[in-house]
């Protein structure tokens, strides 16, 4: 816990033990606060989607902002991949949802109902394990569609002959490196952001403490540039959510066309 | 950072694994293999349809001009049929006006020159008459007045000197 009178920007990233479970070997599994804000998550996802299931031929606002998310994941997989990217569409618009549902949960002002908002996604098990699975369709769906002719992704076209010691290795690291950069780039904008606004906010407390001249000067240009970073978190929200979706999409079409 | 060092403790991990795998299935699968195709079944069909939709009234537009082009043919043929049988009809008319009017002509001008012939005729009889009736008139008066008896060829052909200069 924070120490009275100091906020530590990095307690809001805490897991908390809600309860017990079972037991995997020497692994316990609980439910916990990011447990439960994923379960939150899923299941505002269905309710949003439910709004979309009335499958009406004029649709209604609820129907046009269902179908405004599932169209802009669908164009961006025909766009990417092409008219077999069809059959990805359910994973990439499954990943996209969450991860924005997530993001933007953490985002939620829900303290003032006396609720701890967490962000899920700033825990790189989370992003890692979701980076990890796209990874794993990518290697799949390679192996799977052209064996071990896809090892050729290594040699891109128009390759010379006497660079061939030296670009596969390249591409083979940029290519290992995906996963990782996938999970790091939403972890470390998730954390970062929310530290941010932490720390902006513990200036305002630490300012109103020193007394009420300091407290005006610092804490009335730490509220506006929080309120400025709050738009711009919500942003990177929703970026990096797109970016997770795009970049899968574009590792799937490596697998998918290969060259 | 609680990312890193909560990683440490055994249930961390196990914990976010186990719960990520849940809640991300549970989105993949119902909502992502489950709600969505049926989402993007609605919007095809609507794109269809309305592809379709407009695919019938371009048609219809066509059949539509199609029909006015008919149409206006159809006119501009039977104004032309009209315009033609009016003309033809105009120049007929004429034609037997003008026939009809030449044989009227003939006829009149036989007439007159029958006319004219029997005028002519009854003119010269008429003369010849006046020439013996004044041949007979002089002989007699020659015999009346001088008591010579003239002959009919001589007073004819003092008279006719007279008349003729």
């Amino acid at each position: 816990m924070a120490d009275q009178g100091k906020v530590d920007p990095m307690h809001q990233f805490e897991v908390q033990k809600m309860f017990d479970m079972f037991h995997v070997g020497n692994h316990e599994v609980a439910f916990t606060t990011s447990a439960m804000w994923m379960v939150i998550a899923g299941l505002l996802l269905w309710v949003f989607m439910i709004g979309g299931m009335k499958r009406q031929l004029v649709p209604g606002r609820w129907q046009v902002a269902v179908e405004g998310f599932t169209g802009f994941i669908s164009s961006m997989m025909n766009a990417n991949i092409g008219p077999e990217g069809r059959k990805y569409t359910p994973y990439v618009f499954s990943l996209f949802m969450f991860i924005l549902m997530l993001n933007v949960i953490g985002l939620m002002p829900l303290g003032l109902f006396g609720v701890h908002p967490f962000t899920v996604t700033s825990h790189f098990t989370i992003t890692g394990f979701l980076a990890i699975l796209s990874f794993s369709i990518v290697l799949i769906v390679g192996f799977w569609r052209h064996g071990l002719h896809f090892f050729s992704l290594f040699v891109p076209h128009g390759t010379p002959w006497w660079l061939l010691w030296l670009i596969p290795v390249i591409e083979l690291v940029s290519f290992l490196v995906r996963p990782f950069s996938l999970a790091l780039r939403l972890f470390v904008a998730m954390t970062a952001g929310h530290v941010l606004m932490k720390v902006f906010a513990s200036f305002i407390i630490d300012g109103i403490a020193a007394g009420p001249a300091v407290g005006l000067g610092v804490g009335i240009p730490s509220m506006a540039l929080m309120v400025g970073i709050s738009g711009l978190e919500l942003l990177v929200a929703g970026i990096q959510a797109y970016v997770f979706a795009l970049l899968t999409s574009l590792y799937l079409n490596d697998a998918v066309n290969l060259h | 950072m609680p990312q890193i060092s909560q990683f440490a403790e055994s249930w961390y991990a196990a914990s976010q694994i186990f719960w990520v795998l849940l809640t991300f299935g549970f989105v993949f699968f119902v909502i992502g293999r489950g709600m969505l195709p049926k989402i993007e079944a609605t919007v095809d069909a609507r794109d269809r349809k309305v592809a379709d939709d407009l695919a019938a009234a371009k048609a219809a537009h066509a059949a539509a001009d199609n029909l006015e082009e008919g149409y206006r043919q159809q006119s501009d043929a039977s104004r032309a049929a009209a315009q033609k049988a009016v003309t033809d009809a105009k120049d007929k008319a004429a034609k037997d006006a003008e026939k009809r009017l030449a044989k009227v002509d003939a006829e009149l001008a036989d007439k007159l020159s029958a006319a004219e012939a029997d005028v002519n005729a009854a003119r010269t009889s008429a003369m010849a008459e006046i020439e013996s009736v004044a041949a007979e008139a002089a002989g007699d008066l020659v015999a009346k007045l001088s008591g010579v008896k003239v002959a009919a060829a001589d007073a004819k052909a003092a008279v006719k000197a007279v008349l003729h200069g």
